[in-house]
């Protein structure tokens, strides 16, 4: 005796099943949608905090360094990073996410040369890192040397860290590139207080670099231990 | 390589959706059949059968099966027992023997050989048109032979029934988190009874007509699952079977993580065994949807859970190596990391919508298969437990029982 099969049952199914898994992709993209303008939502924010801060220290160069602190850079640039990161990760390397990248290392351009100019006219403590890698290729390196950062900034609030992808299509950071001669076979790459520092570097190296710069500014025992 | 793995991931979570996708609208095209008659159900005659209950080491609940049996309401003149003591080591003859002396019962004892080797001993003694096997673990609820024996007197061309196995005193959480579990493989073999497409008749009090031994033999060993092994026998001989919803049999369950291994690990290796000796059954029209669907259906879940595992060895791995690395480079810090309170962080690719959907029918498969054989509402703090042990677990028990094919290891009883 042989069995029946409703074909047009599995027919059925399978469109019902086409219909549900093209709806999870379209909520997929709502959502990374919705991600991406807070990124965009963000990046306004920091630019309005970048440009807002520029006009305050612009006004009071006029008159004196009593009312600058650190509070006046942004707060929100590690945070538009770290989602950036994450973003570039989960959601792909999409046209958007790629272009904010850009703008946010135009940002991040921009918040560093401000703070540096703060830091140096009113003695603000404070340290900068300009750290270069690459996503291009697998750079294990860059990995651990970000891992480095991160244990270093927890260690120093003070301390600065200003990422850049050495791939980024921007002037800006190419003109970085070439000002520090960074080539792309010596990542990771860090700059600190202007001197060039290629390849890993540990904790202990960088912390003792972290340590001097302060020093160079006349701030003893910065040290915050957690 | 993340692509490949992308592809093969969203292709078995294609084909998982799509199997609960099928269950469902096989549940909404027999929304109607699911009455749970009144108790005192009535035949227009009584055939005889004969029950066998296949004993090893089951002193503590062999008594308790043989008194299910006893009271159920079925003409006691038109039930014989058979039991079948199979070399048991403790008291378990001593037991059997204190019914001896029953007009109906006829009590055996062999040397240790498997169940599947008691059940053909008891089948040698069978001289009735139906036969049963009844696990001496289990307990028949008083109507549940007679609604068995109701599906036979409507089709005379169906060869065997199975109930619906619900569990037994579950006291503690691995037992708990059981309890839904029987419930979904309730809802889940019933439409596969609609679809002609039934993948196991389970020991706990599976009727069949005699016809069905007589013709195709007495059981196998079956890689320690006679039962699936006799079901895919009688479909490869596109043998009918039915699933009764209502007819219930109560069974104990694994009490503890070890035994629940043990007895899944079984389970599944001879699923993926009894598939690949009737792998000639696959995509073969004659067979209808047991060929199309039940049997894809498994492999389909083989896969599944096996990417699946994959995946979590492989994220797990990433995970400690890159804490690893983070704790020699840097040394052991504690981080105020954002991600844990931000919805941002939260991964809403296409996959984590179907995972979510393929739960939902989980859930809604558990919920229904409470209502259909019970008529109750179910939900319950059980069906957490559920998915945390299950989800945990079932990837390990997949690939032990993978392992076991791959090493032709056969796995024990207990």
């Amino acid at each position: 005796m042989e069995k029946n099969i409703d074909w047009k049952k599995y027919l059925i199914v399978f469109f019902i099943t086409a219909a549900l898994f093209f709806t999870a992709i379209y909520l997929s993209n709502y959502f990374g949608g919705k991600k991406i303008a807070e990124l965009q939502s963000i990046q306004d924010n920091i630019a309005i905090d970048i440009l807002s801060s520029e006009t305050q220290y612009s006004l009071l160069s006029e008159l004196s360094c009593k009312n600058i602190s650190n509070s006046i850079l942004s707060g929100q640039l590690e945070e538009l990073g770290q989602k950036l990161e994450w973003s570039e990760n989960n959601l792909g390397d999409t046209e958007e996410v790629t272009y904010i990248k850009s703008y946010y290392s135009l940002l991040e351009i921009k918040d560093y040369l401000l703070a540096k100019r703060i830091s140096e006219r009113c003695g603000v403590k404070s340290a900068f890192i300009l750290y270069f890698y690459t996503t291009a290729e697998s750079c294990e390196l860059c990995q651990e040397e970000g891992l480095v950062l991160t244990a270093l900034r927890e260690e120093y609030p003070e301390l600065r860290v200003y990422s850049f992808d050495y791939n980024t299509d921007l002037s800006a950071v190419k003109a970085m590139l070439q000002i520090y001669k960074i080539k792309d076979t010596e990542l990771p790459a860090l700059v600190i207080d202007g001197d060039l520092l290629t390849g890993f570097r540990g904790f202990e190296e960088l912390s003792s670099l972290v340590e001097k710069s302060f020093k160079l500014q006349g701030v003893e025992d910065t040290k915050t231990k957690k | 390589m993340t692509q490949i793995g992308d592809i093969i991931f969203n292709i078995c979570i294609f084909a998982s959706v799509y199997i609960q996708v099928f269950l469902l609208v096989t549940f909404l095209e027999n929304k109607h059949k699911f009455v749970i008659r009144k108790e005192g159900l009535q035949l227009a005659t009584y055939p005889l059968v004969t029950i066998i209950i296949p004993c090893w080491n089951e002193e503590e609940t062999v008594a308790r099966t043989v008194a299910s049996v006893l009271g159920l309401n079925y003409p006691q003149n038109k039930i014989k027992l058979v039991i079948v003591d199979d070399g048991s080591t403790d008291n378990t003859w001593n037991e059997i023997l204190k019914f001896k002396d029953r007009e109906n019962i006829k009590v055996l004892c062999k040397e240790n050989g498997g169940k599947y080797t008691a059940l053909n001993l008891g089948l040698r003694h069978v001289d009735t048109e139906f036969v049963g096997c009844l696990d001496a673990d289990s307990v028949a609820h008083p109507e549940a032979l007679v609604r068995l024996m109701s599906y036979f007197e409507r089709d005379p061309l169906l060869m065997s029934v199975a109930p619906s196995v619900l569990t037994i005193r579950t006291k503690n959480m691995v037992q708990k988190a059981q309890r839904p579990e029987y419930y979904l493989a309730a809802f889940v073999k019933k439409m596969l009874g609609f679809l002609g497409a039934v993948h196991v008749v389970p020991g706990p009090l599976t009727i069949f007509k005699k016809e069905v031994f007589d013709k195709l033999g007495p059981y196998r060993r079956g890689h320690n699952t006679e039962d699936l092994e006799i079901t895919y026998r009688m479909q490869k001989n596109n043998f009918k079977i039915e699933q009764c919803h209502d007819a219930y049999v109560y069974t104990n369950t694994p009490s503890t993580l070890k035994k629940l291994y043990k007895q899944r690990i079984r389970w599944i290796y001879g699923s993926i065994n009894n598939l690949i000796d009737y792998r000639g059954l696959l995509f073969k029209r004659r067979h209808g949807n047991f060929s199309f669907f039940t049997l894809p259906s498994i492999i389909v879940a083989i896969l599944s859970v096996s990417y699946l595992f994959g995946m979590i060895v492989y994220n797990a791995g990433d995970y400690l190596y890159s804490k690893f690395m983070q704790i020699k480079i840097t040394g052991i810090y504690f981080s105020a990391s954002p991600h844990f309170f931000d919805p941002f962080f939260l991964n809403m690719k296409a996959v984590f919508f179907l995972m979510l959907l393929f739960y939902f029918f989980n859930l809604f498969s558990m919920i229904v298969g409470r209502k259909m054989v019970e008529g109750k509402w179910y939900l319950s703090v059980d069906m957490l437990y559920f998915f945390a042990l299950f989800g945990v677990f079932t990837p390990v028990w997949f690939i032990k029982a993978i392992f076991d094919t791959v090493v032709s290891r056969n796995p024990s009883w207990r």
